[in-house]
């Protein structure tokens, strides 16, 4: 592995102003992945882990502190980094194939090639049969999987996910997750994945970080120390839910202090 | 469950061991299938093609039965309503003589023209009051100040400037429509997802593509749909503008109508103009659904 850690978030701080009051979204937090590490942010609602992906992602601009790609400081969005968010946002306008010609766009290919990488991603989430489908003829599921296809598309080496699959249901988001796993087990890239979801968070992670309520900070990390590649029988494993019963633990405590502040404010 | 068909349909009663709760229930049963509404009556509901055409034709052949009827029993003067048969007769005597038919051309030409300047500017306008803030503080609130201004009253001023020609015209239909629009498109660019946006920022785009590349996709539905309703509004500054001051026309043809009391030509042509506006709205909501069939919800 190299030394040079992939992503560095170093000492961010986010503040912004609603009508009402200034919010801290984010207070020094401060994070590393290495070169094709998987990582979860779990965190209660509100806590800003969707913020601290918007400034990665280059949506964003922090009120202080620094993003850095392979040392390199960032500066707006940019194809180093694909982003996948928990709205759909396919374009309804372009089938499943056309989506993901449209990622490649930017890129000095010919339309045959475009074309067949699009296949060829269609294929990795599954969906081939479905190339020449609209959005509105897909399910929630499959449209996240196109969405993932066409981030991995343009071969960024950074995926940023938030909550990909909150919206899904849990059965399809169990699929989703084994899909996912398999994918980042055989095309490895560095993986920053936002949930609220525990489960999901140590089943598909190498480590998750658990934030702190409101301004967020990096609380506590817990190394997923489970074997490669994952399969869902592990769920029931002594292992498993010692990490689980960590993880729940430290975010419990964020949620009752969150409302007895709450209760005292009142 | 034991089913005797012909027993029940013949209104018999069933002989069976278990007959009475069997028929009781069945009974029930009935009733409650008796007391569904039809689909087509509920919230939600739907309707096939040849259901919805017969009862909007009835409709219109209802309406028809009660002016005839009006007119037949002398409930109105003639003068004030003629009746269907008059209307019909004057609108072929009109049609033989290519009246009609130069009328509708001259007023569907200065529609098509004056609306598509008003689109062709709208659309750029209100995507970029849609898309950027700093566009809509420049432009919007002076569109809306502009909108509640009355069409009515630039038709003396719109003559004193472009005489009562074609340009006119144009230019009627031009300030009815344009400034309408103008916000409906902004409305429908404002409605396209930040996360679009978004999305395109990750791919490495700069706002001039996002703008033409994807809040201009994603809001041709309803661009489309504004058009839609505005075209009907074009039609009445129109008509207005061929009522005040022209030569030729639909309006034209109303105005001197009217200095000699032929109701019945009034009456046919505001009814030819329903028919017009009834073909366009078909016609363009037809078009809308094969374009962006992508766009429908499916169930």
């Amino acid at each position: 592995m190299n030394d040079v850690p992939k992503l560095v978030v170093r000492e961010l701080r986010k503040e912004f102003d609603t009508r009402k009051e200034r919010v801290e979204a984010l207070d020094d937090a401060t994070l590393e992945l290495a070169v094709n590490e998987f990582v979860s942010l779990v965190g209660t609602s509100g806590c800003g882990k969707s913020t601290l992906l918007s400034i990665v992602a280059g949506l964003q601009e922090p009120t202080s502190g620094a993003v850095l790609v392979d040392g390199h400081p960032v500066d707006g969005p940019g194809r180093d980094r694909g982003v996948v968010l928990q709205s759909y946002t396919l374009f309804p306008w372009l089938t499943a194939r056309e989506n993901i010609e449209f990622a490649l766009r930017g890129q000095s290919t010919s339309a045959a090639e475009r074309r067949s990488v699009a296949d060829e991603q269609l294929a990795l989430v599954g969906l081939e049969r479905f190339a020449d489908a609209h959005p509105n003829q897909l399910s929630g599921g499959m449209k996240q999987r196109v969405a993932i296809a066409r981030a991995l598309s343009y071969r960024p080496e950074i995926l940023l996910m938030d909550e990909p699959f909150g919206a899904l249901d849990a059965l399809t988001r169990q699929l989703m997750q084994e899909l996912l796993t398999k994918v980042w087990e055989r095309h490895r890239l560095t993986v920053l994945f936002v949930t609220h979801d525990v489960e999901e968070a140590i089943y598909v992670s190498d480590r998750v970080l658990v934030m702190t309520n409101r301004p967020g900070r990096i609380k506590q990390e817990v190394l997923v120390d489970l074997p490669r590649p994952r399969s869902y029988d592990m769920l029931a494993s002594p292992r498993f839910g010692e990490l689980y019963g960590e993880v729940l633990e430290s975010i419990r405590e964020e949620s009752v202090s969150g409302e007895r502040e709450r209760g005292m404010a009142a | 469950m034991p089913k005797t068909r012909p027993d029940a349909g013949s209104g018999a009663p069933i002989a069976s061991p278990a007959g009475a709760p069997e028929r009781s229930r069945g009974a029930a049963l009935g009733r409650a299938r008796r007391r569904r509404r039809p689909d087509m009556l509920r919230i939600g509901g739907r309707i096939g093609l040849w259901p919805f055409v017969a009862i909007a034709a009835a409709v219109f052949t209802g309406l028809l039965v009660l002016w005839t009827l009006a007119t037949a029993n002398a409930w109105v003067k003639p003068i004030f309503l003629p009746s269907p048969e008059a209307v019909w007769d004057r609108l072929v005597e009109l049609a033989r003589g290519g009246e009609l038919a130069d009328d509708v051309r001259v007023s569907v030409y200065r529609i098509a023209v004056g609306f598509a300047l008003a689109t062709v500017m709208a659309i750029p306008v209100g995507l970029l009051i849609g898309a950027y803030r700093f566009w809509e503080a420049a432009i919007e609130p002076l569109v809306d100040f502009i909108r509640y201004m009355p069409v009515v009253a630039f038709v003396p001023l719109t003559i004193l400037w472009a005489g009562t020609e074609d340009t006119q015209k144009f230019l009627i239909i031009w300030i009815g429509t344009f400034f309408q629009q103008v916000l409906l498109i902004m409305d429908n660019a404002k409605r396209v997802p930040l996360d679009f946006v978004d999305i395109g920022r990750t791919l490495g785009m700069k706002d001039r593509a996002i703008l033409m590349r994807i809040i201009l996709p994603a809001s041709a539905p309803g661009i489309w749909d504004s058009m839609r309703i505005s075209v009907g509004w074009a039609w009445t500054w129109l008509v207005l503008a061929e009522l005040v001051a022209a030569t030729s026309g639909l309006g034209y043809r109303i105005t001197t109508a009217q200095r000699f009391f032929q109701t019945d030509t009034i009456v046919g042509y505001i009814l030819v103009l329903g028919v017009l506006g009834l073909v366009t709205d078909q016609l363009m909501k037809a078009f809308g659904r094969r374009m962006f069939r992508y766009a429908e919800e499916r169930r």
